[in-house]
């Protein structure tokens, strides 16, 4: 019975975001709001759809994201090996490193980092100012710390003596680290990259700290604050927008929602 | 990808004699660690260690406008900045500010999602599924429509919240203790997931003779929980803090959404940097 009514009150905000986005606008701006409409339509979405750029922002995010996840994965996963399987000076203190580092807040580093993609922009345009390719940089920065910390566990979790047995049999590194590891890997991978997701997905200080004039490279989260106007809300064009940005993240947590939890409990082993 | 290939294939995997497999893990070489943690650290080096360090520069030196588009040249004033932060009746409210709001966020945090572990352990089939399918759906929520929803649900005029308890008109973001309170209620909503499911995990996998043998005893559910299911779970239970702590500091996207940056309830010290 608690369970189902703290259940009810978790859940509400996702039901209204997504009730008051299929509302025909005259509900939505209502003085008197109803728990249910009875002519669900799908103007808001088509409106918001239709925005100036908005389908391309929603790509850009995709594409963003996604680069991300491969990336920062591979890496981690490298830098997890690493960190599992071998004993070596100073391993110790690039742990806790990595632990101290998601205690920066980002924010505080946005000045510096402005100045660093401006000036490699005049080298490497392709990561200067303006682009997609900033926004992954810094993306993957921040990610690392946090997916090599939790993939850590996947790694520690996989018995030693396959590797071991492998290497005797002839195998390289290169094949044992790829055709051997990786694949075990792979699921708590995926659960990791839940969280380099969320962080590339959800970001609108950067992509509005370097995206300066390139309105073509905005990516989503702007998007939905353009739909903000003082005192006269879209309301309905809003909660369309924000279902539309929280479908692929609840997507990609109920996939991986298993792994998860062993995720998260494996990131405590040491 | 590349990064990733041209690290390992470094020469010497081509090269090594075939003696070099010897029993231990050392077979994989010396230098592999090196090898492995090079396109991190080709990541890190540049683009968290530099600019924490040109942030520290920074801070130590004269910078504005005219500095940044390079029409004066930079100046050094040693811990002028610090002293006029440190000075500056301001910045100790909102540090203030900041800590006690960040605190109450994770004692609220903790309690919720220990709460609702433990609740989760003792419910049926379907209200458990419906807790854990609520509590997966407020921890994807991005944290900009996250915020963004629960704005409008408090909406002065439109909102939900103000039509049921008749409050037309009254704005939550105006006064800075309930604005405080929305927003700590939202990232409460965003982050008590996290516990939940990490310490039900950990809840499930002690083993139930355990418990039962503490029954059989006589304990008290309550001190079951105080003395066997608290100190099996510790790990976990420092893990979650660690990283409530980690996260609730640094909470930023819900303040600036809900007080669009600024405002009488703009003051954490995360937006004043």
């Amino acid at each position: 019975m608690t369970a189902t009514v703290v259940a009810l009150v978790t859940v509400f905000p996702i039901y209204w975001m997504l009730l008051s986005a299929l509302k025909p606008a005259g509900e939505v701006q209502s003085l008197s709001q109803k728990p249910w409409t009875l002519a669900p339509t799908l103007d808001n979405f088509r409106r918001v759809l239709g925005a100036e750029g908005f389908a391309r922002y929603l790509v850009n995010s995709l594409l963003v994201a996604l680069v991300v996840v491969v990336l920062s994965g591979l890496v981690a996963f490298l830098a997890a090996v690493a960190l599992t399987r071998f004993r070596f000076r100073f391993r110790g203190t690039i742990l806790v490193m990595f632990l101290v580092a998601q205690m920066v807040p980002i924010e505080a580093l946005t000045i510096p980092l402005f100045f660093l993609i401006r000036d490699v922009g005049t080298v490497v345009p392709q990561v200067g100012l303006n682009t997609l390719g900033s926004l992954v940089l810094v993306h993957l920065a921040f990610t690392l710390p946090f997916a090599i910390w939790m993939l850590r566990g996947f790694v520690a979790a996989i018995p030693e003596e396959l590797e071991e047995a492998a290497l005797l049999d002839g195998a390289s590194r290169r094949t044992v680290l790829w055709r051997i590891l990786f694949p075990l890997v792979a699921p708590g991978l995926a659960a990791t990259s839940v969280f380099s997701f969320i962080v590339a997905w959800n970001d609108f200080l950067f992509a509005r700290t370097f995206i300066i004039s390139a309105a073509d490279n905005q990516t989503l989260p702007m998007a939905l604050l353009v739909f903000f106007k003082p005192d006269e809300n879209d309301w309905g064009g809003i909660m369309a927008a924000s279902v539309l940005m929280t479908v692929p993240v609840l997507a990609f947590f109920i996939l991986v929602q298993k792994r998860l939890v062993s995720g998260l409990g494996g990131a405590v082993k040491d | 990808m590349s990064t990733a290939s041209t690290a390992l294939a470094d020469p010497q995997s081509r090269v090594r004699p075939a003696t070099a497999s010897r029993r231990t893990r050392h077979s994989w070489g010396r230098h592999t660690p090196l090898w492995l943690l090079i396109p991190a650290a080709a990541v890190l080096l540049p683009l968290f260690a530099y600019p924490i360090y040109q942030l520290g520069l920074l801070s130590v030196l004269d910078f504005r406008q005219a500095q940044v588009s390079g029409g004066e040249p930079t100046r050094f004033v040693g811990f002028d900045n610090y002293l006029t932060l440190l000075r500056d009746g301001k910045f100790w409210s909102v540090l203030l500010a900041t800590v006690a709001f960040a605190a109450a966020c994770v004692a609220a945090t903790l309690a919720v999602g220990a709460a609702l572990a433990v609740l989760l352990t003792r419910v049926s089939r379907w209200p458990g599924y419906a807790l854990s399918f609520a509590a997966m759906a407020a921890w994807a929520a991005p944290a900009i429509t996250g915020s963004t929803v629960w704005m409008f649900l408090f909406d002065a005029n439109l909102g939900l919240v103000n039509q049921v308890l008749g409050l037309a008109g009254y704005n939550w973001t105006y006064d800075p203790y309930s604005t405080f309170a929305l927003v700590g209620a939202v990232v409460v909503w965003h982050s008590f997931p996290f516990v939940m499911v990490t310490l039900y995990a950990g809840i499930r996998a002690i083993p139930g003779q355990v418990l039962e043998a503490a029954a059989l005893d006589g304990a008290s559910h309550w001190r079951s929980f105080r003395q066997i299911v608290v100190p099996m779970i510790r790990p976990l239970l420092v893990i979650v803090v660690i990283q409530s702590i980690i996260w609730d500091f640094k909470v930023f996207t819900q303040i600036y959404v809900m007080t669009s940056g600024g405002g009488i309830a703009g003051q954490n010290l995360t937006l004043n940097v």
